[in-house]
């Protein structure tokens, strides 16, 4: 009897690491690229402004309060779908909203603003993409969350729906807020 | 006409693949040997499927020529797939690195094969004290086993 429920029971066995197999691939993204800055000090640089690149913003200008980092580019078509959230809940965030501008040319980043609106406190421009490299961007949209200290704290990739923003963002924030006062 | 007409497609052809991987200043060619072995061990991020010497994608271009500016500033090939990890995880390696959280994908394998393998052997065993004790005719050996499975 054992004999014959033994091959059985390795099917199940089998079958219940191919429905694990599934169900982790549903609730997890297998492409996302996990982040080693989290809980870390985020990259020192500093950057031009995209409206005047003759003055400079970076990490020792934004030490001292947290601030969220938000990589976009007016080549990116999912920053499009991320833009309106941003300008909707952008002030609702209560933290400081720097756009870093990603490997894009300013002309078409400053139309692209004008467009469709400005949401941040600060745009720098990284054109060469050289401290996109250092945060280990990716692509964009990506986002960080980098606290008074300087550490980053949290990066969400893809664009931010209402849904991050209540869920993900706006708790971390207020703790953030708490810990600073 | 027609051997200008295939001349021009021909440098076209040419000038296209070019493009799509950017020429690199190498100084000698055990130098790009040693570029290409690195780049093609490493997994460019936008194209997770291609190594980063075969991605034409524009962040794949920026991280080959910090690769090969660190190969220039005398960097082993492990401190500049120690600087790739800092920033991307250990992602951007196909070779995983052995350690506690990659221990399942490095043994699971060899787990399951040793599962199997007590398995049989259990049931062989068994098997084989079942047949001695009941010690049944030479004739009849051979429908038992089929009658088992």
């Amino acid at each position: 009897m054992t004999t014959r429920l033994l091959p059985f029971a390795g099917f199940l066995l089998v079958l219940a690491l191919l429905g694990f197999g599934v169900w982790w691939s549903g609730t997890h993204d297998l492409r996302e690229v996990p982040s080693p800055l989290i809980g870390k000090p985020a990259p020192a640089f500093s950057l031009p402004l995209l409206d005047d690149p003759s003055k400079s913003l970076g990490s020792k200008d934004l030490a001292g309060k947290p601030y969220l980092l938000n990589v976009f580019a007016s080549w990116c078509v999912a920053c499009r779908d991320e833009h309106p959230i941003l300008m909707r809940e952008g002030k609702r965030l209560g933290i400081r909203l720097v756009g870093f501008n990603y490997k894009d040319p300013a002309e078409d980043a400053k139309r692209w603003l004008a467009q469709y609106g400005n949401p941040y406190d600060d745009v720098v421009a990284d054109l060469p993409g050289d401290v996109a490299i250092d945060f280990g961007v990716t692509g964009a949209p990506e986002t960080f969350l980098v606290d008074a200290d300087g550490i980053v704290r949290y990066k969400y990739i893809s664009p931010i729906t209402p849904q991050v923003i209540a869920t993900e963002l706006l708790p971390r924030i207020a703790k953030l807020q708490q810990e600073t006062k | 006409m027609t051997r200008l007409l295939l001349a021009l497609a021909l440098a076209l052809a040419a000038s296209a693949a070019n493009a799509a991987i950017d020429p690199l200043p190498f100084k000698d060619r055990a130098e790009e040997v040693r570029f290409q072995n690195l780049t093609k061990q490493l997994r460019c991020l936008v194209c997770q499927n291609e190594s980063l010497n075969d991605s034409s994608a524009p962040l794949a271009a920026d991280l080959r020529r910090d690769v090969f500016e660190q190969m220039r500033a005398g960097k082993s090939d492990d401190e500049i797939k120690a600087w790739l990890t800092a920033r991307y995880s250990d992602f951007v390696l196909y070779d995983p690195p052995l350690r506690g959280s990659t221990f399942l994908l490095w043994f699971g394998p060899l787990l399951v094969l040793g599962a199997g393998a007590t398995a049989v052997a259990l049931s062989v065993r068994r098997r084989a004290r079942a047949a001695a004790a009941v010690q049944p005719p030479a004739l009849r050996a051979s429908s038992d086993v089929e009658d088992d499975w």
